[in-house]
């Protein structure tokens, strides 16, 4: 049976690190991840976790320390948030090349200049080609469970995993979280099994330079060149979504928590409006949800919980009867629109599915994002969407302009 | 009498025909080097010369395992794999990160530095060519005053080269110590020595460039001589705060015979547009480094 806990989002990611048993533990403190970091070191310097703690100098070596022990067979975990996570860049590609299942933890912040300590999704993002699998949290109970199932799913496909929750929205919030016992998670996660072995009594020289045409080894066999393995980790990602499912399958099963789907939904059987988002903001939505149908407006939520790869069907089908749809989201690609809108625009270009759109970018430097004020932008946007120039639009808001 | 003058192995651990140019320093080097690491050692190494020495995929030079790294991450890149071995149970390894002077001066610093703080157990070597000269010669803070590079095509270097040892003197290691490839014996010694011992030991191999400084690729050993002998560069080591000359070194520490700067400077094209006060400036500082060696050496 597991045992519930009120703690705050930092506390469950270090939790379910410590379930998870890691071995090689290397971060750098920021706001607001630090706790994550100072939590791990409570367990490692207590003995309750027999981890090698590497108290690194910055976030682009904490990144390296992962990659390197996860080379060996050590099973790797770290956690940043922003600019950490900017700093980190070159090596988040490195890792994600290197085919590693490394597990990390993003506690999104905003991202300057100028300064902000505060919410938004700008950080994680703006790492979304590196190659890593994202997935997106809502609550403190999803915090846990999805690192959970992160290191199952990365140690499956070779490719790491971020588990993206919104700074302080989560990460310092109380809120309860059932703590599944240790042996569940032992029987739920195999143990680590690198695919290459880097030992002395194995001599590799692993990531050299690549030409661009096909080179022979020694034995006279046509290897690889740097475009295959290209090749093969975007086939890895697109293989993900399967593995994604079964892994929150087989978790469903063991807790009765839900995370059979990538995407989850509320009040969509009958909605007309459907409103997406990724994190708490799409937590927050379901509230605007009941909101609209009090004023007899028949809104529904469908949530992402997978960010890359990116569930191109089931976002199909699940704005398939649509009538309007709102993307709201805590980032902006400069010079277009959120990132999250484009790509729910390109899973439904050539489909059947034509809904007017809109895309409000909201919260930035956590500015607060109440569910009144989602409310009142999605009736904005119903009206407007009756015009024919107005069908796809993107509103910032909350904010002076 | 050096301690492996006999011992050396006669297996190569550096195969010949790899793409290293010809008479390159780090090659000479490396060779004794990997010889006393080779077993139960792992590499990691960072975009650099040493990148292209070790081969094209799907073939490697080299017959210890590598990890490659990120130009910036190498000593991190040590720790993780220390860190990673630890953890698994693999704890009768050696890693040994070996870095250009780009990836230990400049953009590997604080890496190097985090690594050799927390004392982390492994030995980092830099060879040290004195500039970027896996991209064509570009100046490093380990180019010496006066030297032409392709970004220092006119004035030529400023500034003096980083006292790179000291900094690394400062991080209290267990082990540091100089190297060169004219003088293999004495690099060998240092290297079994070093695999021996604990903590983070830091090696320093003075790299004779052909192309990058402007001299023949037959004459890399004679640079590297002359470079010992007039003082440019000093071969020593520092065990446990305790320092003693080495090798060649010694002798000229013993017999008081220091050459003039400007016979090792002559010899290289890349300090023909040296001016006299720059030659008189890096006589000083040879000078000065000399005096600060002996008085350590005094104890």
């Amino acid at each position: 049976m597991s045992k519930t806990i009120i703690m705050t989002g930092n506390t469950a990611a270090a939790t379910a690190a410590r379930l998870c048993r890691v071995q090689v533990i290397a971060a750098y403190p920021i706001t607001p991840q630090t706790s994550v970091t100072e939590t791990l070191s409570q367990y490692v310097e207590s003995g309750e976790l027999p981890a090698q703690y590497v108290r690194v100098e910055s976030e682009h070596s904490a990144m390296t320390v992962c990659i390197s022990a996860s080379t060996v067979g050590a099973r790797a975990f770290t956690s940043t948030s922003s600019h950490g996570l900017l700093y980190m860049h070159e090596q988040l590609h490195w890792a994600a090349g290197s085919r590693l299942p490394i597990v990390m933890c993003c506690v999104n912040r905003g991202v300057g200049a100028p300064w902000s300590i505060f919410n938004d999704q700008q950080d994680s993002i703006a790492q979304r080609d590196t190659g890593w699998i994202q997935l997106y949290c809502r609550n403190n109970q999803e915090i846990i469970d999805t690192v959970i199932q992160a290191y199952r799913i990365a140690e499956e496909v070779y490719a790491p995993v971020m588990v993206c929750y919104d700074g302080f929205v989560l990460s310092h919030t109380m809120m309860p979280v059932a703590v599944p016992q240790a042996d569940m998670v032992d029987s739920y996660l195999s143990p680590y099994r690198p695919h290459t072995i880097l030992s002395p009594d194995n001599v590799r020289n692993i990531n050299p330079v690549m030409f661009a045409v096909l080179r022979k080894n020694s034995a006279g066999v046509l290897c690889d060149g740097y475009m295959e393995m290209r090749y093969k980790l975007q086939e890895a990602l697109e293989k993900a979504r399967e593995v994604i499912v079964e892994a929150g399958r087989k978790y469903s099963e063991l807790t009765g928590r839900d995370y059979r789907e990538m995407l989850w939904s509320y009040q969509d059987k009958d909605a007309e409006i459907i409103l997406t988002g990724m994190g708490s903001i799409a937590s927050e939505a379901t509230v605007a949800v009941d909101m609209l149908r009090e004023a007899g407006i028949k809104a529904g939520v469908v949530g992402i919980r997978v960010y890359r790869p990116f569930p191109r069907a089931e976002v199909q089908k699940a704005l398939g009867k649509a009538k309007a749809i709102i993307v709201l989201e805590k980032d902006i690609s400069y010079g277009y629109e959120g990132a999250l809108c484009s790509d729910i625009k390109a899973a439904l270009y050539g489909t059947a599915i034509n809904a007017p759109l809109h895309n409000i970018v909201a919260g930035l430097g956590g500015r607060d994002v109440k569910a009144s004020e989602i409310c009142e932008a999605v009736k904005k946007s119903l009206a407007e969407m009756k015009g024919q120039e107005s069908r796809f639009k993107t509103h910032w808001l909350n904010c002076r302009q | 009498m050096p301690e492996n003058l006999f011992k050396v192995k006669k297996e190569e651990y550096m195969l010949p025909g790899n793409r290293a140019c010809q008479g390159c320093g780090l090659s000479l080097a490396y060779r004794y080097a990997t010889k006393a690491l080779h077993q139960k050692t792992i590499l990691t190494i960072p975009a650099s010369c040493l990148t292209v020495l070790h081969g094209l995929y799907p073939t490697t030079s080299v017959m210890i395992p590598c990890l490659n790294c990120t130009f910036a991450s190498t000593a991190a890149s040590a720790a993780g794999l220390v860190a990673g071995l630890a953890a698994t149970g693999q704890t009768d390894t050696t890693v040994v990160a070996f870095a250009g002077d780009g990836g230990t001066y400049d953009i590997g610093i604080q890496a190097l530095s985090g690594a050799a703080e927390r004392g982390t157990d492994f030995i980092f070597a830099c060879y040290d060519n004195e500039g970027y000269m896996n991209t064509g010669t570009q100046r490093s803070s380990a180019t010496p005053l006066g030297a032409l590079t392709t970004t220092t095509p006119i004035l030529t270097k400023v500034q003096h080269k980083k006292d790179m040892l000291k900094i690394m003197e400062a991080h209290h290691l267990p082990y540091i110590a100089t190297t060169s490839p004219a003088y293999p014996i004495d690099l060998y010694d240092k290297f079994v020595k070093a695999k021996r011992i604990v903590g983070t030991r830091y090696l320093q191999i003075q790299a004779p460039c052909p192309p990058g400084w402007g001299y023949p690729p037959r004459d890399t050993v004679k640079i590297a001589r002359l470079a010992i002998e007039t003082g440019i560069f000093v071969l020593f080591e520092i065990e446990d705060g305790k320092f003693h000359f080495t090798s060649r070194s010694k002798t000229i520490a013993q017999r008081g015979r220091r050459l003039p700067v400007v016979n090792y400077l002559e010899k290289q094209e890349r300090f023909q547009k040296m001016s006299m006060d720059q030659i008189e400036s890096l006589q000083k500082m040879v000078d000065s480094k000399w005096q600060e060696y002996q008085k350590k050496a005094e104890g």
